[in-house]
């Protein structure tokens, strides 16, 4: 009875989304084929996958490229998020000096500083900053709070032990502040490729360098729309698997003791 | 030093304690007291009578805003306390080990070097078999004893707590009573014991300072004689129910000067 009842949720969770999914490519792929619609207008599905294979070459490199500013970007914005976090939780003036800073950063549309970051920058250097920005605050802001949320009964009983300020950060505040910590990461992932892609777009820079989102502005402008749907399919796959690694990680790191990462008993 | 002297000697004296919070509430006013070696000693009263801040006063994690507090230790500093919460405070993200482990970490020793005082730590309440659980996977009567582990690994010359038992169900409640008397007897450790329990109160202490609210303050000593080691027997007792009444007597007075006021 109750494997039946799972193996009924199973296919419910898993079997159903992917249908559906299918189906909606079928239907693409139909809608295409019935009303004879042209490629440069809208590809099919298979024309997208085969645009994919047979240009492999080029969009692989612009994957690459794009992937590399992308987690260059993250890890400069994990590097500094989480030192700044920590400057703030150590000394509260740190904070209050530097948060109006961080917040500017913030509430600045990427779009806007780009074209001032590529007068300043070379095109590579611009676009990696930009998704550096983009991925930098939610990092800061969360981390800062999970360093802000330790138990303060936890925090008497270091005072009581007469812990040092940075044993209570390396024993409290460090590991109150993980899933906080892995929240702002898993949004920070995302961001930074919105900012490598938003920024190249920007910059428009061609060449060895260039990146997917160049070129999504190279096929609109030879009128290459499958190569354009190929380079999006690519862009979002890789969205996905970053979101997806995250979510792994967190899970992983979660599983034993956080809420937010354990099923709850029925 | 025979066993009266030592029972006379002080471990801390609280001197016309008071305290003002920074909203102008008046938590403690004028308090006078002794904590004598190896006794057990409970604060009891309603809540908002000041008791708890009494407890974190004398662990040093509030200033008097009055008054004095003399250790009676050779330097006059603090000596080593444990501290058990309301809640059993434990880090979720780490095991009972070490958990237990934190006071000794945060004295600079390893793993390996605190790793027998540990275990003997978790011995003492109950939970050998249980070093490598997570918080999470114990009840709450388990999570309590974790704490109590924690508080008695450096073994402490004096137990704080702060109704440490009052989140449990009556069976457990009685089952750790049991299990303190006990760790009590055994380690010979002076507790301060804060409660608003008459029953656990009297079944635990040598002595209660039963207190008043606004201003937070003693009304009443009251102490109880009948030797340890105590069990459930001693609950039917006429002593037992005597010392119940007279606490409870306390206390009422207690709450009808806060009715006048």
């Amino acid at each position: 009875m109750s494997a039946d009842r799972l193996d009924r949720e199973r296919i419910l969770n898993v079997v159903l989304p992917l249908g559906i999914f299918l189906a909606a490519l079928a239907a693409w792929e139909i809608l295409v084929a019935v009303k004879n619609i042209p490629p440069y207008i809208l590809p099919a599905p298979s024309r997208i996958a085969a645009t994919l294979v047979s240009d492999w070459g080029t969009l692989s490199g612009s994957l690459w490229v794009t992937l590399s500013i992308t987690f260059s970007a993250l890890f400069a914005a994990v590097a500094g998020g989480v030192a700044l976090a920590v400057l703030f939780a150590q000394w509260k003036w740190v904070e209050r000096s530097f948060f109006p800073f961080a917040v500017i950063l913030q509430v600045t549309p990427v779009v806007s500083i780009a074209p001032l970051l590529l007068i300043y920058l070379d095109g590579h250097t611009a676009v990696l900053v930009c998704a550096f920005v983009v991925a930098f605050f939610p990092i800061l802001s969360n981390t800062a709070l999970g360093l802000a949320s330790a138990d303060h009964n936890l925090v008497d009983l270091l005072d009581l032990y007469r812990a040092s300020r940075w044993q209570q950060l390396l024993f409290l505040r460090l590991p109150s502040a993980l899933p906080y910590f892995l929240g702002g990461l898993r949004i920070g992932g995302g961001l930074s490729l919105i900012g490598a892609i938003v920024a190249e777009i920007a910059a428009g820079s061609a060449g060895q360098g260039a990146g997917l989102a160049f070129r999504i502005v190279e096929s609109g402008y030879r009128l290459n729309i499958p190569r354009m749907f190929a380079a999006l399919v690519l862009i979002s796959v890789a969205g996905i698997l970053i979101f997806l690694t995250f979510t792994l990680l967190s899970h992983l790191m979660l599983s034993r003791w956080h809420d937010s990462a354990r099923r709850r008993e029925s | 030093m025979n066993a009266e002297a030592r029972a006379a000697r002080d471990v801390v004296r609280l001197r016309n304690i008071g305290k003002t919070f920074s909203n102008g509430t008046i938590a403690l006013a004028g308090l006078d007291l002794n904590v004598r070696e190896g006794e057990f000693l409970s604060l009891l009263g309603p809540s908002g009578c000041g008791k708890s801040t009494v407890l974190r006063i004398i662990a040093g994690l509030a200033q008097p805003s009055t008054g004095v507090i003399n250790w009676t230790t050779a330097n006059h500093e603090r000596p080593e306390l444990g501290f058990v919460f309301q809640e059993s405070t434990l880090m979720p993200w780490t095991s009972v080990f070490n958990n237990v482990w934190l006071p000794l970490r945060v004295a600079g020793l390893s793993k390996a070097q605190a790793a027998s005082r540990i275990e003997q730590a978790l011995a003492l309440v109950g939970l050998s078999g249980f070093a490598k659980s997570y918080p999470r996977e114990l009840s709450g009567g388990m999570k309590m004893r974790v704490s109590i582990a924690r508080a008695l690994v450096l073994r402490p010359t004096l137990l704080l707590m702060d109704e440490p038992f009052a989140a449990l169900d009556e069976i457990t409640r009685f089952k750790l009573n049991n299990d303190l008397l006990r760790l009590k007897a055994e380690l010979g450790t002076t507790v301060v014991f804060v409660t608003h329990s008459v029953y656990e109160s009297v079944y635990l202490s040598t002595r209660i300072a039963v207190f008043a609210a606004r201003p937070g303050r003693i009304i009443e000593q009251i102490h109880v004689d009948a030797p340890y080691p105590r069990n459930d027997e001693f609950r039917h007792t006429p002593q037992y129910a005597e010392s119940c009444r007279a606490a409870s007597h306390a206390l009422t007075s207690a709450m009808d000067s806060e009715d006048r006021l």
